[in-house]
């Protein structure tokens, strides 16, 4: 009798515990579902439908947006013909990213080494350093290089009142600008997630694989980067998919010559009065990026497991 | 081996290693001198900060010597960088590689070598048969027992065949039934690979159960070198018997001495021979020493060198220990081992004389 009062009593408990847990995870529910799924459902659905003469859509069914996304209809005969225009802005955007990728992680693996062996106050001078470029705007940030690299800026003056050059190198709108913007904007995305991961890393390891007869470059290959993978895999990821999707700083340092997709994307709003291809090429760019990291995770993880 | 005089694995001369600088340095090794031989197994013993730790670091070249030298079988390893020293070590952590099996633990210092692959591989099949891991060599470190975990770290230091290997406290981190194992276990391979061990311990009683000889260590210098039985029997000072095993001491003032023996008269009045050791001159008041076994309690308290009353009888299974107030105010404890007779039957309050066995007091500096 106490027995099954007893059981029933936890039954009741762990009832309680479940609506309980239900509850609490409401919040997060409704953020994601709100800010998050919606928005994707409505670009899906106006992806599909017809752009109207002057910006947003009209209610019909249709799969233009997409056939335009490679096809162009001939002026003369409404037949379709491939334009790879899109395409190669796509796979210039996706070149910028794997270079802005790479760069970040050359320079910010050393970067991140050298602040997780500091002590630990120094530690958190240098997260603070490394943090202070959130502080302003990215506009802001991004007109300030547009100001350095300019033929009148900073850097050409300088040269040029060194008397190294006599004419001003031209930076600006160029796809070097552009490399230069990116890399600023996200170096910083790389640095921390990496320093988190190295962080953590067991220095003793390293001087269990010294020991070992491993020299230092050894250690860097078969210790450190291994253990710090999570944090060169996070790191990778929060630069390469905003870099690919990138929009001020391509528009304001490639002066809008060099488009890449976030452009692209933010014209067919704009001046373009397409909404539906701007649907379409938006999640054309969300499904590239799924399998990419599909196939990167599924790489970099198997590593993980087999050291 | 009369023919073949011991050879000196390690010697280390005169290294002092100080840490800091300025007001704030501290001198964790203060110029210490000693030398290591050949296929020995070689104890540092000291409580925590004597700078046992330092001195193993200092041999495996984590850290370098302030000033001093190294030497290993006679040439200078002091300036060298760890991965280059054929000296391996177990650390207290055992800092196990976490993204690799126990084969690539195992194998990682041979790979490392750049030995052939499968020289490697029979060498870790050895190495896993040693320390009896066969039957776990595909397992993650994370996935075995601390037990295990030491086993690895021991195969993985002894798979390059050092010249010397280097243990950092090992058995620490295990429960008090696999340290005793693992003590034997430690003694066997060391016969078996015919290696020289140094271990850093500040647990006397491993220390003397396992070691060949024991380096004594206080405050950055060491302070007696000698076989585990000289160090208990014969405490070169005050410290080594107060660190090493439990010691009674007993103020007293010399009244002649003569050939390493003092006759000193004690508190009580009785006088006492006791022993000193060499290079030390006692005079005037001293202390003497007396290990709690090398005492006997008697009913007959007028013929008891010391005397005083029963305050405490603790039982410890293997032996009890008698604690007795002495009639001037110090405690002395004696000790019986247990036997099935117990011969040995005096009551908590009862007047009790103290009688030393020969040889059974010393004369120690402070």
């Amino acid at each position: 009798m106490a027995l099954s009062q007893a059981a029933l009593f936890e039954a009741k408990a762990e009832k309680a515990s479940a609506r309980r847990n239900r509850l609490l995870s409401l919040p997060a529910l409704i953020v994601i579902g709100v800010f998050g799924v919606l928005p994707l459902l409505i670009i899906l659905v106006y992806s599909f439908l017809q752009a109207a003469p002057y910006g947003g859509v009209q209610w019909k069914f249709s799969t233009d947006a997409y056939l335009n996304f490679l096809f162009q209809q001939d002026i003369f005969d409404d037949t379709l013909q491939f334009t790879p225009d899109f395409l190669i802005i796509y796979l210039r955007s996706f070149l910028f990213a794997v270079v802005t990728t790479v760069i970040c992680l050359l320079l910010g693996f050393p970067t991140a080494y050298f602040m997780a062996t500091r002590t630990p106050a120094q530690r958190n001078w240098w997260v603070l350093l490394i943090t202070i470029p959130f502080w302003s705007n990215l506009l802001v940030r991004t007109l300030a290089i547009m100001f350095i690299i300019r033929d009148e800026g900073l850097i050409n003056n300088l040269l040029i009142g060194l008397g190294v050059i006599d004419k001003p190198i031209t930076m600006l709108y160029t796809n070097f600008a552009i490399q230069l913007g990116l890399l600023y904007s996200f170096l910083p995305f790389m640095i921390l997630p990496l320093y988190a991961s190295l962080e953590k890393l067991d220095f003793r390891l390293v001087e269990a694989a010294n020991d070992l007869y491993a020299t230092r470059r050894q250690v860097l290959w078969r210790i450190i980067i291994p253990l710090s993978l999570p944090g060169i895999i996070a790191g990778c990821l929060l630069v390469f998919i905003p870099a690919l999707g990138a929009y001020v700083t391509p528009l304001i340092l490639g002066g809008g010559i060099h488009l890449m997709i976030g452009d692209l994307i933010a014209q067919q709003f704009g001046s373009g009065r397409n909404w539906p291809l701007g649907c379409a090429q938006a999640l054309i760019l969300m499904a590239a990026v799924l399998v990419a990291l599909y196939f990167y995770v599924r790489t970099t993880s198997g590593k993980i497991q087999h050291g | 081996m009369p023919d073949k005089p011991d050879r000196n694995a390690i010697e280390v001369v005169n290294v002092s290693k100080i840490f800091g600088s300025g007001e704030g340095q501290v001198a964790a090794l203060d110029t210490v001198s000693v030398s290591i031989r050949e296929n020995e197994f070689f104890t540092l013993l000291g409580p925590s900060g004597c700078g046992k730790t330092t001195l193993l670091r200092l041999i495996a070249g984590f850290d370098f010597p302030s000033a001093g030298e190294i030497l290993l079988y006679g040439q200078d390893i002091a300036p060298l960088p760890p991965f280059k020293r054929p000296v391996n070590t177990v650390f207290q952590s055992y800092a196990l590689f976490p993204h690799m099996t126990v084969a690539d633990n195992i194998g990682f210092g041979l790979e490392m070598l750049g030995k052939p692959k499968a020289e490697i591989a029979a060498r870790v099949a050895q190495m896993l048969k040693l320390v009896k891991m066969e039957a776990l060599s595909n397992r993650r470190t994370s996935q075995i027992s601390g037990g295990q975990q030491q086993r690895v770290a021991l195969a993985r230091a002894l798979a390059p065949q050092p010249k010397v290997l280097l243990l950092d406290e090992p058995l620490s981190a295990l429960d008090y039934k696999l340290r005793k194992e693992m003590q034997i276990e430690l003694k066997r391979l060391q016969h078996e690979t015919g290696i020289t061990f140094i271990f850093v311990t500040h647990d006397q009683e491993e220390a003397l159960t396992m070691s060949d000889r024991i380096a004594v260590m206080s405050a950055g210098k060491i302070l007696q070198v000698g076989a585990p039985r000289d160090i208990y029997d014969r405490p070169a000072e005050r410290f080594v018997a107060d660190f090493i095993g439990e010691t009674n001491f007993l103020k007293g003032t010399v009244v002649s001495k003569k050939s390493g023996v003092a006759t000193v008269k004690l508190a009580s009045g009785a006088t006492v021979a006791a022993g000193f050791p060499e290079n030390f001159d006692p005079s005037g008041a001293v202390t003497v020493v007396v290990r709690p076994e090398h005492a006997d309690l008697i009913a007959d308290v007028s013929k008891g060198t010391v005397s005083g009353t029963l305050a405490n009888v603790v039982y410890f299974g293997t032996d009890t220990h008698y604690h007795v107030k002495l009639d001037g105010g110090d405690n002395f404890i004696v000790r019986y081992q247990n036997s099935r007779s117990g011969a040995v039957t005096f009551e908590t309050g009862a007047k009790v004389g103290i009688v030393f066995e020969d040889d059974g007091a010393r004369i120690l500096k402070d």
